[in-house]
C-alpha cells in the first residue's frame, strides 16, 4: 500500500474576512526551518494592503461600537478555538521555528494564555486609563481612552505566534481594526490564525493579514493616510526594511508610531506584559467637559 | 454711539521691569551667545521694540545640553520625588505672588488683552505647576508601574500664543517627573520666560534643571536634533511637527507633539441660545482666535441658522477692540505682522471662493497689527476658510441638518483637537461627545483648561496629552517587557 | 398720566402713535391680542403656556454665571466713572419696606429723594420713593413739586398669599392715594405648580386696577426669582409677566435671599431684549435688593449697556430697587469731587 498523498493547504489573504488571493496573482515560497518546502504563500501587493486598510477602516466603527464585554467574550472565544487547535499550531511553530516540540508547545500554550490575558482587559482599560479629573470649577470632567482607529502590525519576524499575539491581541482590547504584515519567513501560523479568527465572532475586516514581503508591504502602509498607527516590531530581522525610514514616513500624517523594542532585537515573548501598555499605545484620550448646575 | 463710554482703564507697566537686553539662560545663569547674535521682540500693540535678544546657535545648544544633562545625572535624577515637588510647589507660588508682573509682560510681548492674562494664563500656569508638585512624589501610583524612570534630558519648544501657559505646561511635569529641560520660547514672545528664569533665581532651583534658549527656527531645531537630547515637546504647527518627527524617526528620542485645531462648534437648536453665542465668541475670539483649540468652524443646525447668527452679530457688536493694557479690552493685537499677512490672506479667500463675509464694526488702531472680527457665512466644507487653520479671529459658518449630519462634517479634517456640543439634551451630549474625533469635547462650554484635565489631539493635531495623570506618561520611560 | 417721564412702556395719546412714533399705552383687549399672537392661540389655558412658555431657549446656569462674571471684570473709571454714579442714582427706587414704617420714616425718605446730598445741589434725585400702599399718601405729600414718582407695593406683598380680591383691593388702595407706580408680586405657588393662567389673569386684573377711574399707575411685576430657583424658570416668568402686560419686570421684593443677582438680571434684559424683538414693545427691567455698592451697582450699568444699549440706560426704563445703595454712591460721587475718601458722617440717613 503506498503512502497516502496529503491535500496541501493554498495559503492565501485574510482581507475583509474572505480570503483572496493577491490580486497580484503572485505568491512565494515558505520554507521550513530545516530548508524543506513549506508551502506557497500569497505574495501580497500594495493594492492588497490598500484594500486591507479599506476593510480595516470599513469595520472598525462596528468593532468600537460593540460594548466592551462583547469585544471580551469575542476575545475569549478566539482564544478557545486557538486552543482547540493547539495541535496545528505547534506543528507549524515547530516547523517554522525549528523548535523542540516542548518550546513549542510552551510557545503555543503562552500564546493562548497572553491572548486570554488580552480578552480580559476590554472592560478595564477605561477604569484603568480613564479618569474623572478633579476641575477647578463645577464641570463634569471625564478623560476615556478610545480605540485610534485602523491599525498597522508589523508582525516579529521571528517569534511566529506568540509574538503575533502578543502583538495583535493588544490592539483589538479597545475596538480597533489591524492590518497584520504576517512575518516574512514564517507566516503560517498567522494563516491559521486568519481561519481562527474567520470562525470566530470577530467580525469580518476587524483583522486582516498580508502575507509577503515587509519591505514591499510596509512602506506603502506607513504612508497611507487613512492608518492611524503603525507598530514597527516587524521591521527588526526583515529584509531590506530599515525602521527609522518607517517611522519617518509615517510622520508624513501625524501616525502613532509604536517603534521596535530596545536593542533592535525581539524581546522574550515569554515574559508577562507589565501592564497594559501595548493596549494604550493604541488608544486617543477624550476628555469632555461639562457644565454642572440646575 | 452709547451715552456709557469706558473711560481708558489701563494696567500700569511700572509693576513689571524690561532690561535693554537678555542673554540665555543657562547652567543657572545669564550669558551671551557664543556668536554674539541678537533680535528685538515688540509689542505687537504699537510695534515698539521692547528688548534685545539672544540667538542660541550650536555652541550654547550644546552647552545648554550639557548643563542639563549633569543636572539630570547628579542632582535632579537623584533627588527624592518628595524633595523636587517642594521645588515646583515654589515655583507655582512665586508664581502667584508675582503674578501681575507676568501677565503685564505677556501682554505687553504678546498682544493679548491684560484681562485674559492677568484671569487665564497666569492662574492657569501657576496652578499647573502646583499641580505636577504634588505628582513628583506619587510616580509609584501613578499607573506607569513601579519606579518610572524619567527620560532624562527634555526639549520643549513652545508657541506664541500662550507663551507662560505653554511654558508650565511643558516644564511642570517634565520635572516633577525627574528630567530635566532645555526650553526654547517662540521668537516672537521670549519674555515671559526669561522672567521666569528669574523667578526660578528665587526658588533656588539647581543650576541646570531648566534652561531656557532664545531664538528662533534654526535655534529650534539644532534643539531637537541634538544627539544629548532624550524627549522631545513640541507644541506649534502641524507643518513643523510633521518635520521635526521625520527628523527625530529613528533615533529613538521620545516625542510628543501639541499641533493645529479647526475645531466644529457644533449647536443644536435646542441650545442654551444666549450661552451658546457666548461659547461661539470665547472659541474663536478668546486671544484673537490664536487658539490650537479655537472653534473655528460654527456648524450650526439649520433651522436655527440666521436667527443664532444674527444674535451672534448683535453680540460681536459689544466686542472691544483696542489697547490691550486697558482692563476693557477683550480682542488685542494680533501676534506679528507675518501672523496678520496669514490671517489677511486666508480671509480673502474666503471672498474669492464665494463666502459671506462680516467684520464686527470697530475702530483699530493706527500702529500695530490688528485684525477685526470676522465673520463669513455660506461656507462650504471645500472652502479653504473651513479647512485650513487661520489662527485668527475669523469664524466660518456652516449648517447641518441632523445629528449625524453634524458629526459627519465636523470629523472631516485631518485636525482632531477640540470640538463644543451645545444642546440640552444629555443624552444628544453624550453621542456626540462619543462620536466625535477630538481629544477635548466641550459641552455647553468652551475654552476650559486645567491641570487636572488631559488636553491633546486626534490625527494631525498630534498625539500625547498634556495635563492630568495622563501627562506624565510621556515624560516618563516605558517598561521593556513584550 | 403725571407730567414726569413715565416708565416702562412709551405712551403719548391713549389711542394713537405719538408724533415721535412711539406706541400708546395698550388696553387690556390689545394685551390679550398681542398674548394670542405670540403663544399663538386664543385659548391661554395652562398647558398652551406652558408650551409656549417651555419652548424657549434653554439656560445653561455655569454659562450665564460665567457671562456675568465676565461683565463684572469691567473697569469703570474717571468720567465712565462720574456718569455711571449719576444715572445710578437717577435710576434708585428709594426704598423703604418695613413693618415699623411710620409716617415719619417716610417723610424722612421723601426728604431724602428731595435732596440726596445737602452739600451738592447739582446731585440728581432718584426715580422714586417706594412704599406700602397704605403709606402713599405721605410719599405724594412729601414730594409734592418734585418729579419724584411714588411707586407701592401691592397685591398681599411680599408673599402673594391672598385670594384676588384681597390682592386687587390693596392695588385699588393705593392707585386711588396717587401711587405713580405700583410693585406687584406674582403668585409663585401658582407658577411652580403649572398654573400659568392664573398668574396671568392675577397680572391682567392688576392692570385693569391700575387704570381704573382714569388713573395710569404704571406696572412693576415682581417674579421673586429667589423662589423660581432656576433661570429657565426666570425666562418663563418674565415672559409670562411681559404677556400679560408688565411694564416693567422686577427680580425681587427684597424679603427673600437671594434677591437680585447679576446673573439673574442679565437673564431678564434678554428677554426683555427679545420681547422686543418680537412684538415691538419694549419694557424696563428692575432688579431689587442685596445691591448695596456703588460696585455693584456699575456691573448692574454694564449688564445693561452690553446686553441692551442706550435704549434701556434711562430710569424710564431700567431701576434699582434699593435703600442703602444711595448713600453708598452719594460717598463715591462726593470723593470723584473732592478727590479723598468720604465717610457715612457725610451723607444722611433715612
Amino acid at each position: 500500500m503506498s503512502a497516502r498523498l496529503d491535500v496541501r493547504k493554498t495559503y492565501k489573504l485574510f482581507i475583509g474576512g474572505a480570503f483572496p488571493r493577491s490580486e497580484s496573482g503572485r505568491t512565494y515560497e515558505v520554507v521550513a526551518d530545516g530548508g524543506s518546502f513549506a508551502a506557497n504563500a500569497a505574495l501580497a501587493s500594495r493594492k492588497d494592503a490598500r484594500d486591507a486598510v479599506r476593510a480595516a477602516r470599513r469595520a472598525q466603527p462596528g468593532w468600537a461600537g460593540a460594548t466592551a464585554y462583547n469585544r471580551g467574550q469575542v476575545l475569549y472565544r478566539v482564544a478557545e478555538l486557538l486552543e482547540s487547535r493547539r495541535s496545528q499550531f505547534v506543528e507549524e511553530v515547530t516547523a517554522g521555528e525549528g523548535l523542540k516540540s516542548k518550546a513549542a508547545e510552551a510557545a503555543v500554550d503562552a500564546a493562548i494564555d497572553r491572548w486570554v490575558w488580552y480578552a480580559g482587559w476590554t472592560d478595564k482599560v477605561a477604569q484603568v486609563a480613564g479618569s474623572a479629573n478633579p476641575v477647578a470649577g463645577p464641570y463634569f470632567n471625564l478623560s476615556v481612552p478610545e480605540p485610534t482607529g485602523v491599525v498597522v502590525v508589523l508582525a516579529p519576524q521571528s517569534s511566529s505566534l506568540l509574538g503575533l499575539a502578543s502583538l495583535l491581541a493588544p490592539v483589538l482590547v479597545t475596538g480597533n481594526a489591524a492590518v497584520v504584515v504576517a512575518s516574512e519567513k514564517r507566516p503560517l501560523p498567522a494563516i491559521t490564525l486568519s481561519e481562527v479568527l474567520a470562525t470566530s465572532d470577530v467580525p469580518s475586516g476587524v483583522v486582516n493579514i498580508l502575507t509577503g514581503r515587509t519591505a514591499e508591504l510596509a512602506p506603502p502602509l506607513a504612508t497611507h493616510q487613512d492608518v492611524n498607527a503603525i507598530d514597527l516590531t516587524g521591521a527588526i530581522g526583515a529584509d531590506g526594511v530599515e525602521w527609522g525610514a518607517l517611522e519617518a514616513e509615517a510622520a508624513g500624517s501625524v501616525k502613532r508610531v509604536v517603534r521596535p523594542p530596545l536593542g533592535d532585537a525581539e524581546p522574550d515573548w515569554a515574559q508577562l506584559p507589565d501592564g497594559p501598555r501595548r493596549i494604550l499605545a493604541f488608544t486617543e484620550t477624550k476628555t469632555v467637559w461639562h457644565p454642572k448646575g440646575a | 454711539m452709547s451715552n456709557f463710554e469706558y473711560a481708558p482703564a489701563p494696567e500700569s507697566r511700572a509693576v513689571v521691569d524690561i532690561a535693554s537686553s537678555y542673554g540665555l539662560f543657562i547652567d543657572g545663569k545669564f550669558t551671551e551667545p557664543a556668536d554674539g547674535a541678537t533680535f528685538k521682540t515688540v509689542n505687537p500693540a504699537t510695534e515698539e521694540v521692547l528688548a534685545d535678544i539672544a540667538e542660541a546657535g550650536e555652541k550654547d545648544v550644546d552647552r545648554a545640553v550639557a548643563a542639563a544633562r549633569r543636572a539630570q545625572e547628579k542632582v535632579w535624577g537623584p533627588m527624592p520625588g518628595a524633595e523636587r515637588a517642594k521645588y515646583l510647589y515654589r515655583i507655582a507660588r512665586l508664581l502667584a505672588e508675582r503674578a501681575r508682573e507676568f501677565a503685564v509682560l505677556e501682554t505687553l510681548d504678546n498682544g493679548k488683552p491684560i484681562r485674559e492674562s492677568r484671569d487665564v494664563d497666569v492662574p492657569t500656569a501657576a496652578a499647573h505647576f502646583f499641580y505636577y508638585a504634588g505628582w513628583a512624589d506619587k510616580l509609584d501610583h501613578a499607573g506607569f508601574g513601579a519606579n518610572p524612570r524619567p527620560h532624562g534630558v527634555a526639549a520643549q519648544v513652545i508657541p506664541w500664543n500662550f507663551p507662560l501657559l505653554m511654558l508650565a505646561w511643558k516644564i511642570a511635569p517634565a520635572l516633577a517627573t525627574g528630567n530635566t529641560v532645555v526650553l526654547k520660547p517662540a521668537d516672537t514672545t521670549p519674555l515671559t520666560a526669561l522672567l521666569f528664569a528669574d523667578l526660578l533665581r528665587q526658588a533656588e532651583l539647581p543650576p541646570g534643571v531648566v534652561n531656557i534658549l532664545t531664538g528662533g527656527r534654526e535655534t529650534g531645531s539644532l534643539l531637537v536634533n541634538h544627539p544629548g537630547i532624550d524627549k522631545i515637546a513640541f507644541t506649534g504647527s502641524t507643518p513643523v511637527g510633521k518635520r521635526i518627527a521625520q527628523e527625530v524617526a529613528g533615533s529613538r528620542k521620545a516625542l510628543t507633539l501639541e499641533l493645529g485645531g479647526k475645531a466644529a462648534n457644533i449647536v443644536f437648536d435646542d441650545a442654551p441660545l444666549d450661552q451658546a453665542v457666548e461659547g461661539i465668541v470665547n472659541g474663536i475670539f478668546f486671544n484673537q482666535g490664536q487658539v490650537c483649540c479655537a472653534g473655528s468652524r460654527l456648524l450650526v443646525q439649520e433651522s436655527i441658522a440666521e436667527d443664532l447668527v444674527d444674535r451672534l452679530k448683535r453680540r460681536l457688536g459689544t466686542l472691544r477692540v483696542g489697547d490691550p493694557l486697558d482692563k476693557n479690552t477683550d480682542v488685542g493685537a494680533i501676534n506679528s505682522a507675518q501672523q496678520l499677512e496669514r490671517i489677511t490672506t486666508l480671509s480673502q479667500s474666503g471672498e474669492d471662493e464665494g463666502a459671506t463675509r462680516w467684520t464686527a464694526p470697530c475702530e483699530l488702531p493706527e500702529r500695530g497689527y490688528w485684525f477685526a472680527p470676522t465673520v463669513f457665512t455660506d461656507v462650504s466644507p471645500s472652502h479653504r476658510i473651513a479647512r485650513e487653520e487661520i489662527f485668527g479671529p475669523v469664524l466660518s459658518v456652516l449648517t447641518f441638518r441632523t445629528p449625524a449630519e453634524a458629526v459627519s462634517k465636523a470629523n472631516n479634517t485631518p485636525y482632531g483637537l477640540s470640538a463644543g456640543i451645545w444642546t440640552e439634551k444629555g443624552s444628544r451630549i453624550l453621542w456626540l461627545a462619543d462620536q466625535l474625533r477630538a481629544g477635548v469635547v466641550w459641552a455647553n462650554t468652551f475654552n476650559r483648561f486645567d491641570p487636572a484635565s488631559p488636553f491633546g489631539g486626534y490625527k494631525e493635531s498630534g498625539y500625547g496629552r498634556e495635563g492630568g495623570r495622563h501627562g506624565l506618561a510621556s515624560y516618563l520611560q516605558e517598561g521593556s517587557a513584550p | 398720566m403725571t407730567a414726569s417721564a413715565s416708565p416702562g412702556t412709551r405712551t403719548t395719546s391713549a389711542s394713537s402713535p405719538g408724533s415721535d412714533g412711539t406706541t400708546p399705552a395698550a388696553g387690556t383687549a390689545q394685551i390679550l391680542t398681542r398674548a394670542h399672537d405670540v403663544v399663538g392661540t386664543t385659548d391661554l389655558t395652562d398647558a398652551n403656556l406652558a408650551r409656549y412658555l417651555h419652548g424657549q431657549p434653554g439656560i445653561d446656569k455655569v454659562g450665564a454665571d460665567g457671562r456675568a462674571a465676565m461683565l463684572g471684570t469691567r473697569s469703570i473709571k474717571t468720567t465712565a466713572k462720574e456718569w455711571a454714579l449719576d444715572t445710578i442714582v437717577s435710576m434708585i427706587d428709594l426704598t423703604t419696606l418695613e413693618g415699623a414704617d411710620t409716617p415719619g420714616k417716610v417723610q424722612t425718605l421723601a426728604a431724602k429723594a428731595r435732596t440726596p446730598d445737602p452739600q451738592d445741589p447739582t446731585c440728581p434725585r432718584p426715580a422714586a420713593v417706594c412704599v406700602y400702599g397704605d403709606l402713599v399718601h405721605i410719599a405724594k405729600e412729601a414730594l409734592k413739586g418734585t418729579k419724584v414718582n411714588v411707586a407701592a407695593v401691592a397685591t398681599a406683598f411680599p408673599s402673594g398669599r391672598a385670594s384676588r380680591a384681597v390682592r386687587l383691593a390693596d392695588t385699588a388702595d393705593a392707585v386711588a392715594q396717587g401711587a405713580d407706580e405700583i410693585d406687584m408680586v406674582i403668585d409663585r405657588g401658582a407658577f411652580l405648580s403649572g398654573q400659568y393662567s392664573k398668574v396671568f389673569e392675577d397680572i391682567l386684573a392688576v392692570r385693569e386696577a391700575c387704570h381704573a377711574d382714569g388713573h395710569a399707575a404704571h406696572l412693576k411685576v415682581i417674579l421673586e426669582t429667589g423662589e423660581l430657583a432656576t433661570y429657565d424658570n426666570v425666562r418663563r416668568a418674565s415672559w409670562l409677566a411681559m404677556l400679560a402686560g408688565a411694564d416693567f419686570i422686577k427680580t425681587s421684593t427684597g424679603k427673600v435671599q437671594p434677591a437680585a443677582t447679576l446673573p439673574v438680571t442679565i437673564i431678564m434684559l434678554e428677554a426683555v431684549r427679545d420681547f422686543r424683538d418680537q412684538t415691538g414693545t419694549q419694557i424696563g427691567v428692575k432688579p431689587a435688593g442685596g445691591i448695596a455698592t456703588s460696585k455693584d451697582a456699575i456691573k448692574y450699568l454694564v449688564a445693561v449697556n452690553e446686553t441692551l444699549g442706550e435704549d434701556w440706560l434711562d430710569p424710564d426704563w431700567f431701576r434699582f430697587g434699593a435703600s442703602s445703595l444711595l448713600n453708598d454712591v452719594l460717598m463715591q460721587r462726593q470723593k470723584l469731587r473732592t478727590g479723598h475718601y468720604s465717610g457715612p458722617d457725610y451723607v444722611t440717613v433715612s
